[in-house]
């Protein structure tokens, strides 16, 4: 399994949750992942309860097994002046070139740079080693932009390559778009089973592919339960209205006959719905890519909840293979379903 | 019509759209919570209400286009055929560098304009900074409002990350293109070697000198010759930016803050509710899209838990020791006072609504009612569930269910089902209401209106009447209780 795990969405699909409980998934059985932000919306804080995100790695969670949830909100200006000062000693002359407006140009105007900031940060946990040359994190999970931006985002080549042609942010955007083009990595995109993030999905991986980065997954968010079939939905809305009257009130339900109206109606929508989401559902195999289902929480995304969603992905096979999560060389093949269908 | 008062109220959409003074309508909101549908909804509605509207889209689903018609929606506005009445309907989508070289090129002589198009620090401004979006967003809403064309502009805002971005970007493109550090990188070729400017010019070469080692040293000549080229635009950039926001403050413009019942959206609507008040934004209220309801709603989801539960043994006992083996599966069923037919009750007495008789066929309030059902007509030919049918159930109700042994198993099963399916319902609306009250809570000046969930997506110009219709009607006072 990758190590470097996107997970983007069309906006309203839920993609920091996923994020959130894949980084758990990936932490079980004592292993130790990485959670970066990158939008500065501090999402994950809140999923997590915890006090908003500094620039700076914490323990945000401890997994089941004893793994741990570390998490990162990246922030492109912060990214810029540690960059800076690494390379050139800059010192207070950074603080003037902040004044100046320099720092908001590179990291917010000039096109491309705040993403290399953003992606190279990411790539940099993601490459880490300790001193027993140990990768510091199994996984580093990033919960990215939304589809319609992610291929523009990770293919920081493009955007910066053909502007700084030379230089370290050139040289960082190279070394950044190798690990990224790897099988280092996969990019997973959140969806609903709804048309319109469907077709957003569908789009967006033929941009990844395009591209050439690596599509991992397709993780349909927010799967409401089918409690009915369809069969007996078509006789609940054909003639046994008298008879549901009947066993309802059986079943102690007062009033009965007001309610079997509204019950039926709910049943077509809901008949209505599981239709359109078996078309839905079609569409993306259709995608050639393995998939992983979430279930809609009833209650809201809430830190019980996330620990369910993790073991959800863990019970669909998602961070299961611990057996590589600290090796080195490429695993193409390796995961099942061959995701990384990059290059067609 | 009193747009922030203190009182909350309704969203009243139609007085809005019939403003006359209201001359543009923005929908802002974050992603995923169908902005770009309301827009186009609001933009038929006004229409068919006699208005001359054109729809700004930033970024629609390709079906949303065909929805109105059109196959391809581009920068120029296109008229919508299918329009009932007086009033037209015209749309289009924001292409952002489009935009920007027509606004260059509107600014500039041909030369010049060329020399900036060319430019590979434009190429990438214009296509790729994350603000471009936003402020050619505001570029193209002030040229269709001076244009004073339409008598209503409604326009939805780019899928930012945060609804905020939308309010920050074009200040912030605006004060670049007009800053100091641009002044600094364009003085060299300004002012050449004037001597009192020596001071300056070390500075300045310090900072290229750093950007330049950072960057490349081709990127920062890029720039160079784009800001040259553009400096005599960067007044007017400035100029227009101030303008455009003046404009979306002024009386004739109105937000719409569109969110789902959830609580992220929620929370990036509050967010934007307390922004758009310290800019000094007129904000109309707050749509509130795929809303759920129930027309039982009286039944609560653990009664209808309890009751499948109870059917859910039914089935198994049956088939052994029929319904006598149940009678003491619910020991208070006489406290039901609605339920002098029902043995097994397992209601207790403070649950069923006095208000509600047991047969009473439409148990709902109208514009309950209108919400949940009006959504079925609309774009579903088959299976419309509120046949002729259901009188004669209710009206076979009122015979005692003596009979109910015969009933097969899969009657009792399909009822069980509809019982969950009904419970599951009945959690989405309570976490929603919980969700729409911390709102209420906090900015109870907000008038909201309701869009019921529609099981759909919309794929034609009815769809989109259907949902306009329910931001009209949409604005009663949220309901209560079991809701």
């Amino acid at each position: 399994m990758s190590r470097f795990q996107v997970v983007s969405g069309k906006g309203g699909t839920g993609k920091t949750t996923v994020a959130a409980a894949l980084a758990l998934a990936l932490a079980t059985e004592g292993r130790r992942t990485l959670l970066v932000e990158v939008e500065g919306r501090q999402g994950i804080a809140q999923l997590f309860e915890s006090e908003a995100l500094p620039y700076e790695e914490r323990r945000i969670a401890v997994a089941p097994g004893g793994g741990e949830v570390h998490a990162l909100a990246i922030d492109a200006e912060r990214a810029l002046l540690d960059y800076l000062q690494m390379f050139y000693k800059l010192g207070s002359a950074g603080r003037a070139l902040k004044k100046l407006g320099a720092i908001d140009f590179a990291t917010t105007i000039a096109p491309g740079v705040r993403d290399v900031l953003l992606t190279g940060k990411a790539c940099e946990a993601v490459r880490r080693k300790d001193k027993q040359g140990r990768f510091v994190y199994d996984y580093v999970i990033m919960d990215a932009p939304p589809t319609g931006r992610i291929t523009r985002f990770l293919n920081v080549n493009d955007e910066v390559a053909g502007l700084a042609r030379i230089g370290p942010i050139h040289n960082q955007a190279q070394a950044v778009m190798r690990v990224l083009k790897s099988a280092e990595t996969a990019v997973h995109l959140v969806t609903l089973l709804e048309e319109m993030p469907v077709q957003e999905t569908a789009d967006g991986i033929a941009d990844l592919r395009a591209a050439e980065l690596p599509v991992g997954r397709v993780v349909v968010n927010m799967v409401r339960p089918h409690l009915l079939d369809e069969d007996a939905l078509r006789t609940a809305s054909g003639g046994r209205r008298k008879e549901i009257a009947k066993t309802l009130t059986r079943a102690g339900v007062t009033g009965s006959a007001g309610l079997v109206r509204p019950l039926v109606e709910q049943a077509a929508e809901h008949a209505q719905r599981v239709g359109l989401e078996r078309e839905q559902r079609a569409a993306l195999a259709g995608l050639g890519l393995p998939m992983a289902e979430l279930p809609l929480l009833g209650e809201g995304v809430t830190l019980p909840a996330l620990y369910e969603l993790a073991e959800e992905f863990r019970k669909q096979g998602v961070g299961d293979e611990s057996a590589d999560a600290t090796g080195e060389a490429p695993r193409d093949g390796k995961r099942r379903g061959s995701g990384r269908g990059v290059g067609s | 019509m009193t747009l922030g008062t203190d009182i909350a109220t309704g969203l009243e959409t139609d007085a809005l759209l019939d403003d006359p003074e209201i001359r543009i309508v923005v929908c802002c909101g974050s992603g995923g919570v169908g902005k770009t549908t309301t827009a186009a909804a609001l933009g038929v509605r006004a229409a068919e209400r006699g208005r001359r509207v054109v729809v700004l889209t930033i970024d629609p689903a390709r079906r949303l286009a065909q929805s109105m018609g059109i196959d391809r929606l581009d920068n120029i506005p296109r008229r919508v055929e299918g329009i009932d009445g007086e009033g037209e309907l015209h749309a289009m989508m924001l292409d952002m560098k489009r935009t920007f070289d027509e606004t260059v090129e509107a600014h500039t002589d041909a030369e010049r304009a060329r020399a900036i198009l060319e430019n590979p620090f434009y190429q990438s401004l214009s296509a790729g900074f994350a603000g471009t979006q936003e402020y050619m967003a505001m570029e193209k809403l002030g040229q269709l409002r001076s244009r004073d064309e339409w008598d209503l502009i409604v326009v939805d805002t780019p899928p930012s990350r945060s609804a905020l971005d939308f309010l920050d970007a074009p200040k912030r493109l605006g004060s670049f293109l007009d800053g100091k550090f641009i002044r600094l990188l364009i003085a060299p070729a300004k002012i050449g070697g004037r001597a009192g400017m020596k001071f300056l010019n070390v500075g300045m070469s310090m900072m290229t000198g750093t950007l330049g080692k950072l960057l490349g040293g081709q990127f920062l000549r890029d720039v160079q010759t784009f800001v040259a080229a553009m400096d005599t635009m960067f007044g007017g950039f400035r100029t227009r930016a101030d303008a455009t926001y003046k404009l979306l403050q002024a009386p004739g413009t109105a937000f719409l803050v569109v969110a789902t019942p959830e609580r992220d959206a929620l929370r990036e609507a509050a967010y934007f509710v307390e922004r758009l008040a310290a800019e000094e934004m007129p904000l109309a209220g707050l749509v509130l899209n795929r809303v759920h309801g129930s027309d039982a709603s009286r039944l609560s989801a653990e009664r209808a838990l309890t009751a499948a539960e109870n059917l859910e043994g039914l089935g198994i006992v049956d088939q052994t020791a029929g319904k006598a083996g149940l009678g003491d599966m619910d020991p208070v069923a006489a406290a039901s006072p609605g339920a002098p037919e029902s043995p097994l009750s397992p209601e207790r007495s403070n649950e069923p609504s006095p208000h509600e008789p047991p047969q009473q066929e439409l148990p709902q309030p109208d514009d309950r009612t209108s919400r949940t059902t009006k959504p079925h007509g609309r774009g579903r030919k088959s299976s419309d569930p509120s046949g002729p049918s259901v009188r004669s159930a209710a009206d076979g109700h009122d015979a005692p269910a003596a009979d109910a042994v015969s009933v097969e198993v899969s009657v009792e099963q399909l009822t069980a089902g509809l019982l969950r399916l009904h419970a599951e319902r009945m959690q989405v609306v309570a976490r929603e209401q919980h969700t729409r009250d911390r709102f209420t809570t906090l900015h109870p000046e907000v008038p909201v209106t309701e869009v019921a969930a529609l099981p759909g997506d919309v794929h034609d110009l009815s769809g989109l009447r259907a949902i306009g219709e329910l931001l009209a009607t949409g604005s009663a006072p949220a309901p209560t209780g079991a809701e």
